[in-house]
């Protein structure tokens, strides 16, 4: 299923789960995570075919069509030697929910399973499986880092972000006062309780702003398009918002293809 | 207690917007999640004894029949007598029966979360029988016509200080008092002349030890002491899954209920009653009834969030929830308010009348972590929405929407044109700076802020044209 590569035997295969909001919404994302895999010497595989984990289904309750795409997502990645996701939360919901959804199917379970052992959120993955410590990216300026709920809880992201970003010429951590609390994200909670999603959003601009940062930084893409929605409509047009992976593999500026 | 979750948005949004209660609320929150971090250190191993006191709440619910007929074998046997509830109708029921054999005319009570499921004070005093709440918190609410708890372990944690010295200045007719400390003494000056002249006492009870047929209790004003010692008759009411199986479980237990709960080592006062007052004992009711409530309960226990039940009541998890902090506990609408509400209240007051609960949650977790039991919450509200939806409970647009982006998301070709049209089109929307104000579908997410547009161009045409995938 996975095109012979270039790389020989022993080259580490790696398939990349774009996640289907990069794929909508921030391409960027994807092409700069690219840049680091293979830069961190990484044959990646993208299979064509991929759309999205299941996890809007299944937190919505719908628990089949969650199952039904998770299938898909087996079938697509089983044969890689990891699947790498640049986001905590598609790869919490590979790595710590497929598993639970064939509770009733035993094979497939095993399947599951095994796919999940083999699944990371991208920074940890640079860190822990590639070692990258060395990274492209320049940056003039302060960032501020927030912790996407999924990857801190589910992927165990707290201290791999910061590390690479540590190696990024010109640039400033600056934390924020609570950057563990939640943005109000949540997936559809963000439409379905708009107001208390917007309050939520609007708690952690406010700790953004009092930062003082350039921008600010995370890990899963919903998240960040909660907080630049928010402070955009707070009438703050300076502050930028970038994905982690942007800025260790750039300037942090979209460039695409 | 009447149940008012349908309209938790409503009331979250008027909460939202009462500044008074928001700046309560920050207060209390600060206080809370601090104090609990700082008694943490105190214990070598906070994860292991969290283990520990998930493994003993687990042991007792696998075997709940069994903790269940040894406590009452030895409550009997300690000259108490066992009493079971299988409605909050019949909690009501046996609490009169109980004051009409004993000729009980005045009632205290310390807190107990169970009785509000049944409203057993309103009962009580329908029956012509006086009842007052000897917990502050509670006190307050009584005399405020019964204003429903907003917190599990602070009923009244939603008031100001100065809300309630202008309630007792009217309530009781005294001069308008300032600080926490002359509030208090007031209260204590009222509440002492219903010690003395009760006749029975209720309380709650944290633990049922079934080694032993006690009941555990915690409080912080020596209240439940008072109330449990003075009056001839005790009447002690909790759930029926509060047993545990012997004396040193509940030790460890409580190592972990007052640290998450509000951050102190042991609470001021730990009572452990065991049965009647005996001979040459110098106080202790001379009757002693258990009313232990199912309301659900079992029913729980043979559901898929049968976890829920090894609840301690900290209130962890609702002091350390994004949603609680900013809607306040009124919201929720029932007894329970928080993560831990989210789902009991849906299992004991019915899914149908409480589904936005389990649906109210971003899922982020935080209150799984600090629950000391290691009660998988969002796992089981994850669970009520598959429940919601099964039962088509929830509007049918959000139902359809969901199924058919996945009809379409389990169709690669046809996603891949549906994604290249919608990255259009919400470029279109997006205007010159690339910024969305109003996107229909979606008014919950553009009334609160702006939706930045995408660049046009799917990832995966744009991988597709660079040659990957072909390689
Ligand atoms: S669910 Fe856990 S954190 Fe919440 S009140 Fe119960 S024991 Fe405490």
């Amino acid at each position: 299923m996975i095109p012979s590569n270039g790389l020989g035997k022993g080259a580490m295969r790696v398939g990349f789960f774009v996640t289907c909001l990069v794929d909508l919404m921030r391409p960027s994302i994807g092409f700069a995570a690219l840049r680091l895999l293979e830069g961190g010497g990484a044959e990646v595989y993208v299979p064509p075919g991929q759309t999205c984990c299941g996890q809007p289904a299944y937190n919505s309750g719908d628990r089949r069509d969650a199952i039904d795409l998770a299938r898909k997502v087996i079938d697509e990645f089983e044969a890689c030697d990891y699947l790498v996701a640049p986001s905590g939360s598609c790869s919490g919901m590979i790595r710590t929910h497929y598993e639970e959804l064939f509770a009733d199917d035993a094979a497939a379970q095993a399947r599951a399973r095994a796919l999940a052992e083999k699944t990371w959120e991208l920074t940890r993955f640079l860190v822990e499986v590639l070692k990258v410590a060395d990274v492209p990216g320049r940056f003039d300026g302060t960032v501020t880092y927030h912790d996407c709920c999924a990857g801190l809880r589910e992927m165990g992201v707290k201290s791999q972000p910061r590390a690479l970003l540590a190696h990024v010429r010109g640039l400033t951590v600056r934390e924020m006062a609570e950057p563990e609390t939640c943005c109000g994200f949540g997936g559809t909670f963000a439409v379905k309780f708009g107001e208390i999603s917007g309050r939520l959003a609007d708690n952690k601009c406010g700790h953004v702003a009092a930062s003082g940062a350039d921008a600010v930084v995370m890990g899963d893409l919903g998240c960040m398009l909660n907080v630049e929605g928010r402070l955009r409509r707070r009438g703050d047009a300076r502050t930028r918002v970038l994905h982690v992976a942007e800025v260790l593999a750039g300037d942090g500026r979209p460039a695409e293809g | 207690m009447q149940i008012a979750s349908m309209h938790f948005k409503s009331r979250a949004r008027s909460n939202m917007n009462d500044a008074q209660l928001q700046a309560n609320l920050r207060k209390m929150q600060g206080k809370f999640v601090a104090k609990r971090r700082a008694s943490l250190t105190e214990l070598d191993d906070f994860e292991g004894t969290r283990d520990a006191g998930m493994a003993i709440r687990q042991r007792a619910l696998d075997d709940l029949d069994a903790w269940l007929a040894l406590f009452e074998q030895n409550a009997v046997r300690a000259g108490a007598t066992v009493l079971w509830a299988e409605t909050p109708a019949d909690v009501n029921a046996l609490v009169l029966e109980i004051a009409r054999r004993h000729g009980v005319r005045k009632i205290i009570k310390s807190k107990s979360m169970v009785s509000e499921e049944s409203g057993l004070d309103q009962a009580i005093e329908a029956a012509g029988l006086t009842v007052v709440e000897t917990d502050l918190g509670e006190y307050i609410l009584q005399i405020n016509g019964y204003e429903p708890p907003s917190h599990i372990i602070g009923p009244a944690l939603h008031k100001s200080k100065e809300e309630v010295a202008e309630l007792f200045h009217r309530k009781h007719g005294t001069p308008l008092k300032t600080g926490i400390e002359e509030l208090c003494l007031e209260a204590r000056g009222v509440l002492r002349e219903h010690y003395l002249t009760a006749d029975m006492g209720i309380s709650g009870g944290n633990f049922f030890i079934a080694e032993t047929g006690s009941v555990l209790l915690v409080t912080n004003e020596g209240n439940a002491t008072l109330g449990t010692t003075l009056p001839r008759v005790h009447v002690a009411i909790s759930g029926i899954e509060k047993v545990v199986p012997t004396l040193e479980d509940a030790a460890t237990l409580m190592r972990l209920l007052p640290r998450s709960a509000t951050g102190q080592s042991i609470s001021n006062y730990v009572d452990v009653l065991t049965g009647v007052r005996r001979e040459g004992e110098s106080h202790g009711a001379e009757a002693m009834y258990f009313i232990l409530v199912d309301s659900g309960r079992a029913g729980v226990l043979g559901s898929e969030v049968r976890e829920a039940l090894r609840c301690i009541r900290c209130g962890a998890c609702m002091n350390h929830c994004p949603v609680y902090q900013n809607v306040g506990g009124h919201s929720y609408g029932w007894v329970y308010p928080g993560p831990i509400g989210s789902i009991l209240t849906p299992m004991y007051a019915g899914l149908e009348h409480a589904h936005d609960l389990p649906a109210a949650s971003t899922l982020c977790n935080q209150c799984g972590v600090v629950c000391p039991v290691r009660i998988p919450l969002p796992d089981l509200q994850r669970k009520l929405r598959e429940m919601a939806f099964e039962r088509r409970l929830r509007p049918w647009p959000e139902r359809m929407g969901v199924r058919a982006w996945a009809w379409v998301a389990k169709r690669p070709s046809l996603y891949a044109l549906a994604t290249r049209i919608g990255a259009r089109a919400l470029r279109f929307l997006g205007g010159r700076d690339g910024t969305i104000r109003r996107l229909p579908l979606a008014g919950g997410w553009t009334q609160e802020r702006d939706f930045p547009a995408p660049s046009g161009r799917t990832f995966r045409e744009l991988y597709a044209k660079r040659g990957g995938g072909r390689r």
